[in-house]
């Protein structure tokens, strides 16, 4: 038998190429007569460039693809139940999956909707067959995750939180910076959200953080579940970021849009740090157990992911189109994580308000210590005895952390742009905007407010452009209630009725853990109400103590 | 660096279901949504509450909104009115991987079709006149498919919940997969058929008098604002007038005669999935329809939708009445085929509880 003899040798025939295939697809559209497609998302953006579809896929070959991959995800998941997986798996970790995937599926799932907003957008045909596989992948985000998540629910030691998750979504303090995420990539100017946040920026840069950093610390905390699921989810963000590419290049061309896309390159990327670093980083570094030295930080996998690959690979070359890239932003987000120790703040907000989770969080220790002083020097001498008075104040009967003077932390106010809280106290701005006064982590989250969410831009009116509405700091929802209310209207208790779902620590043991009568007696309140409330010289006053930032008690 | 720090203790050695017993640790169900029949399904669970709903657990409402102060998701982004959206729940329960199982195996089964029939050759024995019918006209109706997949993808933003999202989402995916389906299908015949021109399928769609009609009708749903209006013209009037009037009505009843045994086969998967998004829809719209502060309301809207729709898709269906004497060989009649068109549209009358008699009965 010759040796070049097969079966797909003997089984051949001819077909039509891939591109050839493409190209035929990419022909079913046409321009209508009769009736004009209804344009019901308004952008301000102008699009005559007809974007191509860089990854030349149709659906039959998609379809299996996928399928398989599915196969493989679940094949897994099977497997790590077979391998006793939870057996050695690291509570630490996954009680912060509570969060974070109660946070990620209303994300991926409003990325399946904004496809509907470009695919409508972009003349000519070839890239509608490239937003719809985005559209069904990130069906399939969501739903997968929605799956995993079940699943940690079925076999992890404390299920609690999990089964209230898409509850808890909704309410907490917490969540409240993912539900800006993903609102974002679906309201407002549709090229601004569906593009530039979404695919442009969070899906090309972020998703590496999001979607690869973690699910390495995962495995090294015993979970290999998240990074069977999300490593196959980021293998389909290749085609995503195809899709946002090309739908980039069909209105970079155009000189009228160059203003607009260095707005939207400014905010996006701001906002994906000020929300994606805050949680990402938060989860990597604080929920694991591996204090390996010789593995990256946080900071060190940004730098990687968002300045070597994302930043210098992708949005500098933007310039040669005549874009102005904000090279100090850039700098300004790395310094803020190095200098500034934002992400490190953001786990020391999320533990001090630990009885408004709906997970648990344990105390930093020695071991821990050690790791965070050697990649980040520093670290200890701000940070060490806050941990070491959260491990003592864990025990229930002790005054809540949140409400604890004797720590000496402060409160912070919340950020009306990100939503995440002003950690760096000196960076704080308060503005009186739209006839309000806000509070602002950082300048480029005040000018999201005031200058890029707003009817004109530098003079150009900017009709299509989004709007912060809502009920945006969350502690005005409870401003003036006892904390033991406020966590039963939340539902973070348990089916006993009184003890806590969340617990500052990782003690599965009901002597052990805090109940409604432990945290009751504390008034709540919401920084913005009061200072709104206060004269312009109080108000000065009271910012220019809040600068001088906070100095943790010692611990004796 | 400090003796003074305790340790966590950590009795439980390991992180396990029931490695320990106490508060809630046998909390392992969703708790936040009623399942519609006894115990959550799967769908459920991975489907429900996903897309927040401030009526729920939206505490904060909605944060973004568009410049007129429409937020992120509006109930009126539809016309129809509802109690309770939240009750729906799809027929077919598709998650992702239930979709991608689906659509693989209808990927693989035409894909085994095609491969076979063309290495046995099949194609070149098709009747000639048949041939020309699947160049022209089987070919045009491709782009109506596409249409109709291109105008769920833009409905399926709108939905107030998950639930009704997902199902106009998949609906998509398989209109979109079947119009490539054809795309890729008259594709490869046309290699093993002398003379066959892949273009004049679209032809015909922009220009054939016969398509014309159709045509009007896809742009109309195409062009509709309201994303229910588009939803309810699709599977409650177009596909049984037109779609399934075309696909089964002729398509698959006319084939065999002209010795074409792979067509019927691809055109097979489109029947499977409609059934499943009729389903979906017929269930939606029942449940608006017997809603007790809104059904009124609701079967006046669906009435002006019916009629508008409806017109175009009879007239539609009337336009492509000569394409059922182009075979040489003749099995299916056209005024039949109409009729079992209008009689499926009288069964989901009879189901979602409208009276279609208006466009079926003149």
């Amino acid at each position: 038998m010759p040796d070049s003899l097969s079966l797909t040798k003997i089984t051949a025939q001819k077909g039509i190429s891939i591109g050839e295939a493409a190209k035929r697809v990419a022909d079913l559209g046409w321009t209508p007569s009769y009736v004009q497609e209804a344009m019901t998302f308004p952008t301000d953006y102008k699009i005559k460039k007809a974007p191509r579809d860089p990854m030349k896929q149709v659906l039959r070959s998609y379809f299996p693809m996928q399928e398989e991959k599915d196969n493989r995800v679940y094949g897994a998941l099977d497997a790590a139940l077979r391998g006793d997986m939870f057996r050695n798996v690291e509570p630490r970790w996954v009680e912060w999956m509570k969060l974070f995937l109660a946070i990620i599926p209303f994300p991926e799932i409003s990325a399946a909707r904004s496809m509907a907003m470009v695919a409508r957008l972009a003349p000519g045909e070839e890239l509608r067959t490239g937003f719809t596989m985005q559209m069904v992948d990130e069906f399939r985000h969501s739903t997968i995750q929605m799956n995993l998540k079940k699943w940690y629910m079925e076999n992890y030691i404390d299920p609690a939180g999990f089964d209230i998750t898409e509850a808890a979504f909704g309410r907490c303090y917490a969540t409240t910076i993912g539900r800006q995420f993903a609102e974002g990539f679906v309201t407002g100017d549709a090229v601004t959200s569906a593009n530039i946040y979404l695919t442009v920026v969070a899906e090309t840069a972020f998703t590496n953080t999001l979607f690869v950093a973690m699910p390495s610390e995962a495995a090294r905390n015993g979970d290999y579940a998240l990074p069977t699921v999300f490593l196959s989810v980021q293998s389909d963000e290749s085609r995503h970021i195809g899709n946002g590419h090309s739908m980039l290049m069909s209105i970079i061309n155009d000189p009228d849009n160059h203003q607009l896309i260095e707005r939207d390159l400014r905010y996006a990327f701001w906002q994906n740090h000020a929300i994606v670093d805050a949680a990402i980083g938060t989860f990597i570094e604080y929920g694991t157990t591996d204090r390996d030295k010789n593995k990256e930080s946080y900071t060190e996998l940004w730098h990687r992911w968002i300045y070597e690959d994302y930043y210098r690979t992708y949005m500098l070359p933007l310039e040669k189109y005549g874009i102005k890239i904000h090279h100090d932003d850039v700098n300004a987000a790395w310094e803020r994580m190095v200098k500034n120790h934002y992400h490190h703040k953001v786990a020391q907000f999320f533990s001090v308000g630990w009885p408004l989770n709906f997970w648990r969080i344990e105390a930093q220790t020695d071991r821990d210590f050690e790791w965070f002083e050697h990649k980040y020097p520093g670290w200890y001498a701000e940070f060490g005895d806050y941990w070491k008075w959260y491990g003592k104040l864990s025990k229930p009967g002790e005054t809540v952390m949140t409400f604890n003077t004797d720590t000496g932390y402060v409160y912070p106010h919340r950020c009306w742009s990100c939503m995440v809280p002003c950690l760096i106290r000196d960076e704080i701005i308060c503005d009186e905007v739209d006839g309000k006064i806000h509070t602002y982590c950082s300048k480029l989250c005040h000018w999201t407010h005031k200058t890029a969410f707003a009817p004109t831009y530098e003079g150009r009116p900017t009709p299509a452009m989004g709007r912060f509405s809502g009920r945006r700091e969350w502690e005005e929802c409870y401003h003036g209630w006892d904390l033991a209310d406020a966590i039963q209207d939340l539902g973070f208790v348990r089916g006993d009725g009184k003890t806590l779902v969340p617990q500052p620590h990782l003690r599965f043991d009901d002597r052990d853990m805090w109940t409604l009568d432990h945290v009751r007696g504390h008034t709540l309140g919401s920084p913005l109400l009061t200072i709104r409330g206060m004269t312009p010289e109080a108000r000065e006053a009271h910012l220019a103590d809040y600068r001088k930032g906070f100095k943790i008690n010692p611990i004796h | 660096m400090s003796a003074a720090v305790q340790p966590p203790v950590s009795p439980a050695k390991s992180g396990a279901a029931g490695a320990a017993t106490f508060s809630g640790s046998d909390s392992r169900k969703y708790n936040y949504f009623d399942p519609k029949g006894r115990r959550a399904t799967h769908y459920e669970d991975m489907t429900v509450d996903v897309q927040p709903d401030p009526k729920r657990y939206l505490l904060q409402d909605w944060i973004i909104s568009f410049a007129d102060g429409t937020p992120t998701y509006s109930e009126n982004w539809t016309e129809a009115k509802s109690s309770d959206w939240h009750a729906y729940r799809s027929i077919d329960q598709e998650w992702e991987r239930t979709h991608y199982q689906r659509q693989s195996t209808i990927c693989g089964m035409i894909q085994n079709v095609v491969e076979n029939g063309r290495r046995a050759g099949a194609p070149k024995r098709f009747d000639p006149a048949w041939v020309k019918i699947l160049q022209d006209h089987f070919g045009a109706y491709k782009h109506a498919e596409f249409g109709l997949g291109t105008a769920t993808m833009q409905a399926q933003r709108y939905g107030y919940t998950q639930m009704i999202n997902n199902a106009i989402l998949t609906n998509s995916s398989y209109k979109i997969r079947f119009s490539q389906d054809l795309t890729l299908y008259l594709s490869e015949i046309g290699m093993d058929i002398d003379g066959f021109n892949t273009d004049a399928g679209k032809q015909h769609w922009v220009d054939d008098p016969i398509w014309q009609e159709t045509r009007r009708a896809v742009e109309t749903i195409g062009g509709a604002t309201d994303f229910l209006e588009q939803y309810f013209a699709v599977n409650l009037i177009f596909e049984p007038l037109v779609g399934e009037l075309f696909r089964s009505g002729f398509v698959m009843q006319a084939a065999a005669s002209q010795n074409d045994f792979i067509t019927p086969a691809v055109v097979s998967a489109a029947e499977g999935d409609y059934e499943r998004n009729l389903a979906n829809a017929v269930e939606l719209f029942r449940m608006l329809m017997l809603d007790e502060a809104h059904g009124d309301h609701n079967r006046r809207l669906f009435g002006t939708w019916l009629h508008k729709h409806g017109t175009l898709a009879i007239a539609a269906a009337q336009g492509l009445q000569p394409i059922w004497s182009q075979p040489r060989v003749k099995v299916a009649q056209f005024p039949e085929a109409l009729e079992l068109a209008k009689n499926r549209l009288r069964a989901i009358g009879a189901e979602t509880n409208i009276d279609v008699r208006s466009i079926v009965d003149v």
